[in-house]
């Protein structure tokens, strides 16, 4: 066996952090902004008790996007550069988004009664267009960065899907966070948004191998497509499950309140797993690999090392908050 | 216009917009942990009074900060593909522990000191007071060794055209990082200082007498009297600093064309490029020399040092830099001025005059007029460079069409137009509002006996989010 050699090891490493830091951005800030898209359709007491659901977290979660930017940009500079400047657009429409809803969270709270409506509404559409647009850049990036009229469509479509995968999310989050008429209102939101969750799955586990003979490769290929068969057997077990589940929502003495939640945490890990599978051991699909685009090794083993420390830390105080305001949510107030 | 003067405006439109905010988050975040101190030992409501109305404040600054810092974060690669190309792997571990180090720390603990009042105990609240704002002054030093870097680049070698680092000490404490560090820490502890001494001049002219204002307008007017001289003191080695590592940059500072002894200090003038020479110029003979060299005989470096034999031009783009450097000193003195009086007039009467409170007003935003024209005065400076002698900030910008930039830039603008209105129009509405509330606090926070869950349980009153 060859010797283990950090210069080989450290890319796969940062990759498979940006990895993770991706998913738990795709799911934490995913309630969030879903939350946010799910807004209009409830009332103004409800609009309230809906961000105080989110109130003490959103701004960590949003973090982790900042990390795995951060670590896009530190480990794979060049693939920062080509992705970002590719998706030039698209990520200008991502901050404004952020932006919007970010500042909308204080304003709508701090100002006269009769300026919060345009802020929930602003809330709305920050959160709308940042889901929009992440969608979009999806949808962009796994068919390698093609931006022709076809592939504009289908990231069109995974927009859409993925706003839907927000908001569904947000709806679960609701369902643990709420009780009485508003948590009735989630378990229906959750249950209309599942659809196009479904579809944008399907969508993007067709459109991926079409466009890459090397991804079809990858899944038909023996043993490969043994092994790799429990990830969409999973994916729709789950589906099957948390349908069947939601139509009995929500249970006696609230039991199973957090298992919406679980169900959809788990089937975006399921996905994300096939997608990193499908493009491994490509950063910019077809084009630049893991190790082409990485940085100096001494560079990336520094900051390895604050990572090792720090991060568990981070774990660690965050789910310490999520306790300090766990259970119902009840009305955010400074005092 | 080009890619490159578009993207340079976008990129200075987005870090003005976001320097405003942690500008005041930084030290803010410190004077809460006071106000929190203060009332954990004398049990005085005034001081949490004062402590529920600038959270807020602090609140709405800290989004401001943080959404628009992302947006920085994002355009290294929209816009500056070539900063990370070139000198990733020094800009990288900086800004990585950056995030590891200071935005988790802070966004996390940040919903623990908004909303967790009811929710840990006194000991606790302190505590995630204290850990934000020790976690904002984390994130100001990693961006200022970033900044300072780029400014004075030390510890590292080229290879291929990138930056490899050598000697992380030497990149961590880098000429520039010490003084630019207290200059800007600083900036923003004046920048609160005048902020918090404004708002309360204004709530005092509309007949606010309450004591926590008289508490916030005194240690407004205290901390900003205590901390200009520093800050005069500081921004001196600063400037003897840069003269020793960019001497181009003072030289347009000073407008000084010619190196030589017994230079003159500039007060006015219209430096003419094309010209080579300033026009209008009223100046205090031998004054640069004075200052920058402690002797009339000093030499002084010139611009014209800094032309090419083909005439490139290798200093900064002087009259920005000059007007800006001005604007910032002139502003400096204001403050001098401003907080020493107020601060005497309290100390012997105990109450400020009608027109000093009509003058603390407009100097609530004294210190972000202040940072900006500092920040403009080092920024521009170190053009053409944008890491001085590594890389040209022309070679580092994007390939994105220039309608591209301009589309989007025009879009920034706007949101950032409408959000600083917004901004200013909340904390001056916020200030009116406390002006006519005896309280700040809510009630049962000053007895630690009374225990204070019952007021949660009512819900009275408010909005989410207090």
């Amino acid at each position: 066996m060859a010797e283990f050699s950090w210069s080989e090891w450290l890319p796969y490493i940062f990759a498979a952090l940006m990895g993770v830091s991706i998913l738990v951005y795709v799911i934490l800030d995913g309630f969030d902004l879903g939350i946010g898209i799910l807004s209009p359709l409830a009332d103004d007491a409800q609009k309230d008790r809906m961000v105080s659901a989110i109130g003490p977290f959103w701004d960590a979660n949003e973090t982790w996007l900042v990390l795995a930017v951060g670590l896009l940009l530190v480990a794979f500079p060049v693939a920062h550069g080509v992705i970002l400047t590719t998706l030039y657009f698209p990520v200008a429409v991502l901050m404004i988004g952020l932006i919007l809803r970010g500042v909308a969270f204080e304003f709508r709270a701090k100002v006269s009664l009769a300026a919060k409506p345009s802020w929930n509404w602003m809330f709305f559409i920050g959160s709308l267009l940042s889901a929009l647009s992440q969608g979009y850049m999806l949808g962009i990036y796994v068919l390698g960065l093609d931006t022709s009229w076809p592939a504009v469509g289908f990231a069109l479509l995974v927009a859409a899907c993925l706003a839907a995968a927000y908001a569904a999310i947000g709806a679960a989050w609701l369902i643990h966070k709420t009780e009485g008429a508003l948590q009735k209102k989630a378990v229906a939101w959750l249950r209309s948004a599942l659809g196009l969750v479904a579809l944008g799955m399907a969508a993007i586990s067709l459109a991926t191998p079409l466009a890459s003979s090397r991804i079809l490769d990858r899944w038909l290929g023996f043993p490969e497509s043994l092994l790799l068969a429990p990830l969409p057997i999973l994916t729709v077990l789950l589906f099957a499950w948390l349908w069947r589940l939601s139509s009995r929502l929500p249970l006696q003495e609230d039991r199973l309140n957090w298992a919406p939640f679980a169900a959809l945490a788990g089937i975006y890990a399921l996905g994300f797993a096939g997608l990193a599978w499908s493009f491994y051991p490509y950063v910019v699909p077809g084009r630049i690999t893991i190790v082409e685009a990485a940085s100096a090794t001494e560079s990336l083993a520094i900051i390895l090392v604050g990572t090792l420390f720090v991060l568990p830390v981070i774990t660690g105080y965050s789910i310490w908050a999520y306790r300090i305001f766990g259970g119902k949510a009840v009305d955010l107030r400074y005092d | 216009m080009d890619v490159l003067l578009l993207s340079r405006i976008q990129f200075a439109a987005n870090i003005s917009f976001h320097i405003l905010f942690p500008t005041i988050t930084i030290a803010l975040g410190w004077l809460l942990l006071w106000f929190r101190l203060r009332f954990n030992r004398t049990g005085d409501q005034a001081y949490m009074d004062a402590y529920f109305f600038w959270v807020k404040v602090f609140a709405l600054s800290f989004a401001m900060g943080v959404v628009s810092g992302i947006t920085m974060s994002f355009q290294f690669g929209t816009n500056w593909p070539g900063f990370m190309e070139s000198v990733g792997n020094i800009a990288g571990p900086l800004l990585a522990y950056e995030v590891l180090t200071a935005f988790f720390l802070e966004a996390v603990f940040l919903g623990i000191m908004l909303f967790g009042f009811r929710r840990v105990s006194g000991r606790v609240h302190t505590l995630a007071t204290f850990l934000v704002a020790f976690g904002t002054t984390m994130s100001a030093f990693w961006i200022l060794v970033l900044n300072s870097w780029m400014h004075t680049p030390q510890g590292f070698e080229m290879r291929d055209g990138v930056a490899h680092a050598t000697d992380w000490l030497a990149i961590l404490f880098n000429p520039s990082m010490p003084y630019r560090l207290v200059h800007v820490l600083l900036a923003s502890g004046l920048t609160v200082a005048f902020l918090v001494a404004g708002l309360s001049a204004l709530r005092w002219l509309v007949g606010d007498r309450g004591r926590a204002n008289r508490l916030t307008l005194r240690t407004g007017l205290t901390l900003g009297a205590i901390l200009i001289p520093l800050q005069i003191l500081a921004g001196d080695m600063h400037g003897l600093n840069t003269l020793e590592h960019q001497p181009q940059k003072v030289a347009a500072m000073e407008g000084n064309w010619e190196t030589g002894p017994r230079v003159p200090l500039v007060l006015f003038a219209i430096p003419d490029e094309e010209a080579r020479e300033n026009r209008f110029e009223i100046a205090i003979p031998g004054g640069a020399s004075l200052i920058l060299k402690h002797s009339l005989d000093g030499v002084v470096p010139g611009l014209n040092d800094f032309v090419a034999e083909d005439g490139t031009i290798l200093h900064p783009p002087v009259a920005p830099v000059f007007f800006a450097f001005r604007i910032m000193v002139g502003v400096g003195f204001a403050m001098l001025l401003l907080s020493w009086l107020g601060s005497w007039m309290i100390w012997r009467r105990g109450e400020i005059s009608r027109p000093m409170a009509y003058a603390l007003v407009p100097m609530a935003l004294s210190g972000w007029v202040a940072t900006l024209a500092g920040w403009y005065t080092t920024e521009i400076g170190r053009q053409p460079w944008l890491v001085s002698g590594v890389l040209k900030t022309a070679d580092a910008v994007t390939t994105v069409p220039a309608a591209s930039v301009g589309i989007t830039l025009a879009a920034y603008l706007l949101v950032y137009a409408g959000l600083i209105a917004a901004y200013l129009s909340v904390i001056v509405a916020l200030a009116l509002k406390a002006a006519r509330t005896p309280h700040e606090a809510p009630p049962g926070v000053n007895d630690p006996g009374i225990d204070p869950s019952p007021v949660m349980a009512m819900g009275q009153g408010g909005n989410a989010r207090g």
